[in-house]
């Protein structure tokens, strides 16, 4: 009974804090409405007795793109000198999308109201198949196992979008450092925290790591602290954005997926397929894909949210 | 009624708020916000269902718990390249929003191209 009053409480929170990111009238109190949602909702993946989504919800859902947003937003306030709001559509058109979406949410109410039984379910082959992989935790295998797949593709995605990040540069600063330099301010809570806070979250990133093969955690959501750390440190103005045409930097972005590709066609010829660890040596060569991994992911998340190169490269 | 039942409406919810928000809201980085918040409804969704298929000893289905681990992922990326379309779009035409195509104004639209 507890557990159905504390879901009520949980869903009218989040949906009244999605509610109000929607409605309000100014992008920087929907930014803040955002954050709110995604932190909220990490508490009912929690509820779910999803650890592993929860942490990257928070991690990834919140707060990098709570912080993507917000960067966006001073930059289009700096560009955008008139500040011309758009005109709200009319009543008409607000009240039929109103109309729309709650057919939509009714609809899929419906389906949540009517589940099928027995439930549809993999957690048994998932669990029974766990000791070839020698690792602890179910989600971990299925990400980097039985659908490593999946997980190397999404690398390339990472990549491909910071690709297409970087090709919106203007021709001229191709190569050269993305956004503003922050300046450093001597005295302020930003420096402070971004002195005091990456030396326990490079150690909390490194631990999600190890400890993803066995307790919830991983490379994704250690790579996502670590880039926290870093997008915090350029915002305080301590360190500046590497050069995008920087040679260090591109091997660090491309090591985890070549490594990982790497390894998946060396399964043709040491396994019997694709993506496919030999007996015996499945959780040694996971945690040596996983490190790279997670040096790419970070440094992919942070430029990611640097955004496309901003000054003219140094000759 | 469950309280995984209760989280599935809740999504449900969530993808009603994300799209009315995502259609009537002109500037460009409030619809990708709006977006984000539709498919964090969806994930949710993909959550109630790894709930109900818990067995073997876990709490839910692994299967889909990951699938959403990688929607998160590249949800974000996807984010990521569209702020910086926004931004561009910004510093190209000094406007945020998308024009609305109102049936008649929409014409005028047609005529002047």
């Amino acid at each position: 009974m507890n557990k159905q009053r504390a879901a009520a409480v949980l869903g009218l929170l989040v949906l009244a804090v999605a509610a109000w990111a929607i409605a309000t009238r100014t992008i920087f109190a929907s930014v803040i409405g955002f954050v709110s949602y995604g932190l909220l909702l990490a508490l009912a993946w929690v509820r779910l007795a999803a650890v592993d989504v929860a942490i990257t919800e928070a991690a990834i859902g919140g707060g990098v793109t709570g912080v993507l947003l917000l960067t966006a937003y001073a930059r289009l306030r700096r560009t955008d000198e008139a500040h011309t709001e758009p005109a709200p559509p009319s009543p008409a058109l607000r009240a039929s999308a109103a109309v729309l979406s709650a057919l939509v949410a009714a609809g899929l109410a419906g389906i949540v109201l009517m589940p099928v039984s027995p439930a549809p379910t993999l957690a048994p082959l998932a669990v029974d198949s766990l000791p070839a992989t020698g690792l602890g935790n179910p989600v971990a295998a299925v990400l980097l196992a039985y659908r490593a797949w999946d997980t190397l593709l999404e690398k390339v995605v990472l990549l491909l979008a910071l690709l297409g990040v970087w090709s919106l540069a203007p021709d001229l600063l191709w190569g050269g450092r993305p956004g503003l330099r922050h300046p450093m301010q001597r005295d302020s809570p930003l420096t402070l925290l971004a002195q005091l806070l990456p030396p326990v979250g490079i150690v909390v990133g490194v631990y999600m790591v190890w400890n993803g093969a066995t307790a919830p955690g991983g490379a994704f959501p250690g790579g996502t602290i670590l880039a926290a750390m870093w997008i915090l440190v350029m915002q305080a103005g301590l360190a500046d954005a590497p050069a995008v045409g920087g040679r260090a930097l591109r091997i660090v972005l491309v090591a985890g997926a070549a490594l990982f590709l790497a390894v998946g066609l060396a399964g043709f010829v040491v396994a019997d397929a694709f993506l496919a660890y030999p007996a015996g040596y499945a959780k040694p060569l996971i945690v040596a894909i996983e490190i790279p991994l997670t040096l790419s992911i970070a440094a992919t998340l942070g430029l990611l949210v640097a955004g496309p190169p901003a000054r003219r490269p140094e000759a | 009624m469950t309280s995984a039942t209760l989280y599935g409406l809740m999504g449900a919810g969530l993808v009603g708020l994300g799209l009315y928000g995502l259609v009537v809201h002109p500037h460009a980085l409030r619809k990708i916000l709006a977006f984000n918040i539709l498919g964090g409804g969806v994930f949710l969704l993909f959550g109630v269902i790894a709930r109900r298929g818990a067995s073997a000893g876990v709490g839910g289905d692994p299967v889909p718990q990951a699938l959403v681990i990688t929607g998160i992922v590249v949800a974000f990326s996807a984010t990521a390249l569209a702020v910086a379309l926004a931004v561009r779009l910004v510093e190209e035409t000094g406007r945020a929003a998308l024009p609305f195509d109102d049936p008649p104004t929409g014409r005028a639209h047609r005529a002047e191209l």
